[in-house]
């Protein structure tokens, strides 16, 4: 495809450097999570230099996956509150999944799916951080009785499989909706990208309500 | 404690593996606690720390005998004494020596993620391979007894090997070695519950009635087992459990959890895989940029 | 112990009192559950607390610490009414049927001859009636009302199961249930074994605690007889050796008295010794005395004791009192007539009562050494570890000695157990650092001091010069050639007199017959002669072989007297020579002689039809349930309140406490009443320590890391006391600052009445070791001993108790 020359920016250079600290450490998490969690995966455990590495590095990734996702909440929280648009976008899912966009009535800059990423994870990821403190055994393990950590590690499995399951979903989504990683790498997507996927927000953007800086030509 | 005995596994953590299996002619052992002989004098505890080298703090006088006051990385094994005043109003004295109770469905093994940090042997007997033990707490988590306890200096988690190292050369635990009346026998867990009858038996005689043996089926029977004057109440002794079972919680995280959650995981992602290959992505056309552009200007231009 | 460690496998019923056989003894208390699981034996514990041993046991009482004569006299009582005395035994065997003088009463908590300056008795009035002959005189169908079986019932019949439970605080169900359970033992075939250790001799009546104990065990003929008979345990592993070789100030080795300053001469001396047969036909063993005195003056003089020096009697010290024993010895160093004090494996800091008056004392010296392998109290009495030693440094003019020893690890040596085995054992590791044999510095002192006698004279240094001291190094003696010292030797070639064998001079001695009063042997301690023979050390053997499965193995070490494991053996036979119970023999009469499975404690060949008493050592041959002489506080035991005791005597008010207890004034000012210290207080040791030793072990320190208290729920309650919590426990003597262990194990006694509260001290900690700082249970203490052996009132006493906080480190 050729250069294009008009993009719009969807997301800051602030807004992709917290979503990538965000996505390292989810990731990171996922992999020594996993570790402990099955044993088939243990193995993941070397990538971190040893299940002992692993077991300590885990929790305090979990404390900065915690404050790099409120930074993502304090930025994104707005744009993801829902409004009506969403339910007829969850109507229209089977035009959705077939690509068939014109059957999809117009949402702005969050459809319904990216909205419902950003709440599970907003839910999950503190879910997450609790139990997990109750189970962080070299401070916390005199610190409730051994049946609530029992509690706190089945609620913090059930809520991991939740979570990678919606980054799955998330993840899955911006390789299929094309251009989307671009997004969160270079920051900018086309008017095309957007008049396909978020018309509404597209004029929104043209009628200026999201400032002059957003839409810039390119020579 | 060594892998010298690893042909010897009969269940490792984490490992979904057929064991080695060749020499299946083990005989499983078991530690016999009549608590009826005990005298509650410690000496299984000062044998424990000399044979094993353990030496806990100095501790406190804590309102009991029970010294140092609670099991640790360095207190494997740990006489609690409980008054009990009976139905009759006398006072009984039960004294309990606590330790690992080597069950033969093991909760810690069942809940350690780290592949052979914990094991058991074909006698029967449940060991930390410390080495491979990554601190995670899992094993406390698993236990029915309250027993293994993580070290905050190295973060690998302990408790009573049987003296695996003792019993693979022949010889009893140092415990059972020490205990001066005969209260801790070692055996087959076959003599072992053979004597442990004689011994209901007689304190039966004694006017005992509810005298038995706890060697408790929830958790496939183990490896430590107690004769108890109040075979009815375990509870009374320092409160080992009247029906130890690997708690639910923990059956299911380390159950149906564990498989489903892999499945969960595998059926999203192949979702997303066969949605490609049958729907594929959804890509910008010319005409979208085009109306993009389009619709950028139409409202650029409007006042 | 009359018997073995392993005989207590074969009682039928064992009674733990005055002791905590579990708590203090748990190695040998293994065969207190062997006689429970192999014998069915039932095991009944009496004491003040519930304590390790009743954890075990089939019934426990408890009782208020210092009334266990009066459980016994009633249990003695019960006994005669119910008429469970094993009949025959008592007939042939005891002093029932003997008549005692006219002269002899009892009356108002005295006994006839009390003489109340001294606080002592003429004892001339406490004796049998002799005939013509010299003979006591006896009435074999018990007639008699001066029969020792009356005079005994008449003088035990106040003590009700009403009146017991009175004075003991014991419910009188469960006291009537031990009667029963005891009495069951008078059957010829059963046997009842009293363990007892310092929960009886730790009181001011502690001789009569065991001796009343023991007329019990005559009553019921369990004395002699497998699984019977009166077992000390010892609290030290070689404290019996301690008594054995004659550490107290009034005996030399073998139990032979010291001579008193009234017997100036030898022949004097003997007067009293020469126990002749009070029965026709006795044996009288102290007949042979002579032969024991002659032959250890040998063993200490050499050549130097002869027949024209009367074996060297006059080097030997005279008593001027009946003993100096170690509260004496702290009354003269505080009053200044002791200033020099050499402490040799010891630590009276610690050990004694009344530690304060312990410490005044050490500071009043001139010189202190201490000889100890640990860093003992004694040795940094001096030194201020704050409230748990508040020394004034400066103010204290003692020069101190401190002289590290081995230990019994790190050197070659005999220790003899509670069962009289002289155990050899072998040296494991050398000392540390400086550490040397205490052989070795006693033989530099004792060359020091004679080169200093020899050089610059002195007041009556013979004794010390004449020492024969004939070893291979005169410098460090081995401890081989010290025990063939004490076996003892020819000094000429012997004949027996009546088999005509030869023994050569300078051979070992096979035993004690052998012994001559003509200076032609020598032995250092008689009763251990045959430990150590030309066969070899006995006491290093070690074949565990016991023909009858009944606690006795011959080959196992040696036991004094004469490899005999079972004192009075005798009795376990009925008077043909049948033995009572045919399941467990020890030794019978097979028409020829003496047969059986030990050493038989009487004539080897002496037939049933002589008629000579089992009890060889008593000039009648009969166990006495009249003591005649032998103790200081009465024939018969008598309750006696403790010194200090929440309550009179209901007995009789007048005569409360023992009245021949030695009390010296300061410490007589130093008791306290129960209107300011209204709570009996008694001491203990735990399984976890050895005395004030292992407080300096790791693991022990660990285990039992800090001393407390134990407070019964009902007066902790009273008193706002948690569980854990601090408390402040004071005597009239000191207080200790503490932590209390609040328990169901102590409840309140009713006391005429009254509900009384037991205080239970723990003595283990103190100042110096690993254990936490402790201010120690003698601080507490009264010092005051038993009227007959001195040792102290540790196990009752008052004190008063506080809430309160954690002492300023």
């Amino acid at each position: 495809m050729s250069r294009p020359k008009t993009v719009i920016i969807r997301y800051t250079a602030l807004n992709r450097v917290n979503h990538w600290i965000t996505a390292i450490c989810f990731v990171l998490l996922t992999l020594s999570g996993l570790a402990m969690f099955h044993p088939m995966l243990f193995f993941f455990s070397e990538l971190f230099g040893g299940g002992q590495w692993m077991r300590a590095a885990h929790p305090w990734i979990g404390i900065l996956l915690l404050l790099s996702y409120i930074g993502l909440i304090i930025q994104f929280w707005r744009e993801n509150l829902p409004n009506k648009d969403d339910a007829a976008w969850m109507d229209s899912m089977k035009y959705v999944v077939t690509n068939d966009e014109e059957h999809v009535p117009p949402v702005g800059r969050n459809n319904a799916g990216q909205k419902l990423v950003f709440w599970s994870m907003t839910l999950l990821i503190p879910v997450l951080f609790f139990s997990g403190i109750l189970m962080w055994e070299v401070y916390f393990g005199a610190a409730t009785s051994i049946p609530v950590q029992r509690v706190a590690v089945l609620i913090h499995s059930l809520a991991a499989i939740a979570a990678i399951i919606v980054w799955v979903v998330h993840v899955y989504a911006a390789i299929w909706i094309r251009n989307s990683v671009r997004a969160m790498t270079q920051g900018y997507v086309t008017p095309g990208w957007a008049w396909r996927h978020h018309r509404k927000w597209l004029w929104e953007l043209a009628s200026g309500q999201h400032g002059k800086n957003v839409i810039r030509k390119r020579p | 404690m060594s892998d010298l005995q690893s042909q010897d596994y009969i269940r490792r953590s984490a490992s979904t593996m057929t064991p080695p299996s060749a020499r299946n002619h083990e005989e499983e052992v078991a530690k016999l606690i009549d608590v009826s002989r005990c005298i509650g004098c410690k000496a299984c505890q000062s044998a424990c720390m000399e044979w094993n080298d353990l030496r806990p703090e100095i501790g406190h006088f804590e309102g009991s005998y029970q010294n140092p006051a609670d099991l640790g990385p360095s207190v494997w094994t740990l006489m609690k004494f409980a008054e009990y005043e009976n139905e009759q109003g006398n006072l009984e004295w039960l004294i309990r020596k606590d330790g690992c109770m080597h069950c033969e469905d093991p909760g810690c093994l069942k809940a350690c993620p780290a592949r052979g940090a914990i094991v058991q042997y074909a006698n029967g007997i449940v060991d930390f391979i410390s080495d491979k033990c990554i601190g995670c707490g899992y094993c406390v988590k698993g236990c029915p007894f309250d027993i293994p306890r993580i070290s905050k200096t190295d973060h690998k988690s302990y408790k009573c090997t049987l003296c695996s190292d003792r019993v693979s050369v022949g010889l009893e635990p140092a415990c059972v070695k020490a205990c001066p009346t005969g209260a801790i026998m070692f055996g087959s867990k076959t003599d072992m519950k053979h004597w442990a009858g004689e011994r209901i038996d007689e304190l039966k005689s004694r006017g005992f009635d509810k005298a038995g043996l706890y060697d408790p089926q929830e958790v496939g029977g183990t490896h430590v087992m107690y004769v108890l004057h109040h075979a009815d109440k375990p509870s009374l002794y320092s409160g080992l459990p009247d029906k130890p079972r690997i708690s639910p919680v923990v059956s299911a995280w380390k159950g149906v959890i564990k498989p489903l959650a892999l499945i969960g995981i595998g059926l999203a992602a192949l979702a997303g895989f066969f949605h490609s290959v049958t729907v594929g992505p959804n890509e910008v056309t010319e005409e979208d940029e085009v109306e993009g552009e389009r619709a950028l200007r139409e409202k650029e231009n409007t006042p | 112990m009359t018997n073995t460690w392993q005989d207590i496998k074969n009682a039928n019923l064992v009674i733990v009192m005055g002791g905590n056989a579990a708590e203090a003894h748990p190695c040998g208390f293994k065969w207190v559950i062997e006689a429970k699981i192999e014998n069915g034996a039932k095991l009944v514990v009496v004491d003040p607390r519930f304590t390790r041993t009743a954890s075990v046991a089939d019934y426990y009482a408890p009782i208020r610490p210092g009334t266990d004569i009066a459980f016994l006299n009633g249990l003695i009582r019960y006994l005669l009414e119910k008429d469970a005395i094993q009949h025959e035994y008592v007939r042939a065997y005891t002093n029932a049927g003997l008549i005692v003088k006219d002269g002899f009463a009892f009356n108002e908590g005295l006994f006839s001859g009390y003489n109340e300056e001294k606080h002592s008795y003429d004892k001339s009035s406490w004796d049998y009636e002799f005939d013509q002959d010299g003979f006591a005189k006896s009435d074999d169908t018990w007639q008699n009302p001066r029969c020792v079986i009356n005079l005994l019932k008449e003088h035990v019949s106040r003590y009700t199961p009403d009146m017991v439970s009175r004075i003991c605080g014991t419910p009188q169900d469960k006291y009537l249930h031990i009667c029963e359970l005891v009495a069951a033992t008078a059957a010829p075939d059963k046997a009842m074994t009293s363990l007892f250790a310092l929960g009886w001799t730790q009181h001011s009546v502690g001789a009569q605690n065991i001796r009343t104990m023991a007329m019990i065990q005559l009553l019921l003929g369990n004395i002699g007889v497998a699984g019977g008979g009166m077992n000390a345990l010892r609290g030290h592993s070689n404290i019996q050796g301690l008594t054995d070789i004659g550490l107290l100030s009034n005996l030399m080795p073998g139990y032979l008295n010291l001579p008193n300053e009234k017997e100036t001469s030898f022949d004097e001396y003997m007067k009293t010794k020469l126990y002749k047969p009070l029965r026709p036909g006795q044996t009288s063993y102290w007949q042979n005395y002579r032969k024991f005195v002659v032959s250890l003056q040998k063993a200490i003089y050499g050549d130097a004791a002869t027949q024209d020096n009367n074996w060297a009697y006059d080097w030997l010290p005279k008593l001027d009192v009946p003993l100096y024993d170690i509260i004496k010895a702290f009354e003269m160093m505080n009053s200044g007539q002791i200033n020099g004090y050499i402490c040799q494996g010891f630590n009276p800091l610690q050990a004694f009562p009344d530690r304060g008056k312990i410490r005044r004392g050490l500071s009043k010296l001139k010189f202190l050494v201490t000889m100890d392998p640990l860093d003992t109290e004694t040795s940094r009495f001096w030194q201020d570890f704050g409230p748990q030693n508040p020394a004034k440094s400066a103010e204290i003019q003692t020069e101190v000695f401190q002289l590290p020893t081995t230990c019994f690890a790190e050197e070659n040596g005999s220790l003899v157990n509670s069962a009289r085995w002289l155990q050899w054992h072998w040296k494991a590791a050398d000392g540390p650092g400086q550490a040397m044999s205490d052989i070795w510095i006693m033989t530099g002192l004792f060359h020091r001091l004679r080169d200093l006698y020899r050089k610059e004279g002195g007041a009556f240094a013979d004794p010390l010069l004449n020492l024969t001291w004939k070893y291979t190094d005169p410098n460090n003696p081995d401890p081989e050639e010290l025990s063939k010292e004490m076996n003892g030797r020819a000094l000429a070639d012997l004949t027996d007199a009546t088999s005509g064998a030869v023994t050569k001079g300078g051979t070992l001695l096979d035993g004690f017959a052998q012994l001559r009063d003509d200076g032609t042997t020598a032995s250092g301690c008689w009763i251990f002669a045959g430990s150590f023979t030309e066969k070899g050390n006995q006491m290093a053997r070690r074949d565990a072989t016991d023909p009858r499965e009944q606690g006795i193995a011959p080959n196992w070490a040696w036991a004094w007297p004469a490899n005999r494991r079972i004192l009075y053996n005798r009795a376990s036979a009925d008077p043909d020579g049948k033995p009572w119970n045919p399941a467990k023999p020890i030794i019978s009469w097979n028409g020829m002689r003496w047969v059986g499975i030990d050493v038989p404690d009487y004539g080897p060949t002496v037939k049933p039809s002589d008629g000579v008493g089992p009890f060889i050592m008593n000039a009648e041959g009969l166990g006495r349930l009249f003591a005649r002489d032998q103790m200081a506080d009465g024939p018969f035991p008598e309750h006696y309140e403790p010194m200090e005791s929440p309550a009179a005597n209901v007995l009789h008010p007048k005569v409360s406490a023992n009245p021949v207890a030695r009390v010296f004034s300061d410490d007589r000012a130093a008791f306290g009443t129960p209107e300011h210290f209204p709570y009996v207080a008694t001491t203990y040791r735990l399984t976890e320590h050895f005395h004030y030793w292992t407080k300096h072990a790791l693991i022990n320190a660990i285990l039992q890391p800090e001393e407390f208290i134990e407070i019964g729920e009902v007066l902790a309650k009273e008193k706002g006391i948690e569980q854990g919590g601090w408390v402040k426990v004071s005597s009239k003597r000191g207080e200790v600052v503490c932590k209390a262990y609040v328990t169901k194990r102590i409840k309140p006694l009713a006391v005429d009445g009254k509900p009384t509260h037991v205080i239970g001290v723990p003595i283990h900690w103190g100042f110096t070791g690993q254990a936490r700082k402790g201010y120690g249970a003698n601080t507490l203490t009264p010092s005051v001993g038993d009227a007959n052996t001195q040792t102290p009132e540790f196990k009752a006493f008052l004190v008063n108790v506080e809430k309160t906080t954690a002492p300023a480190a």
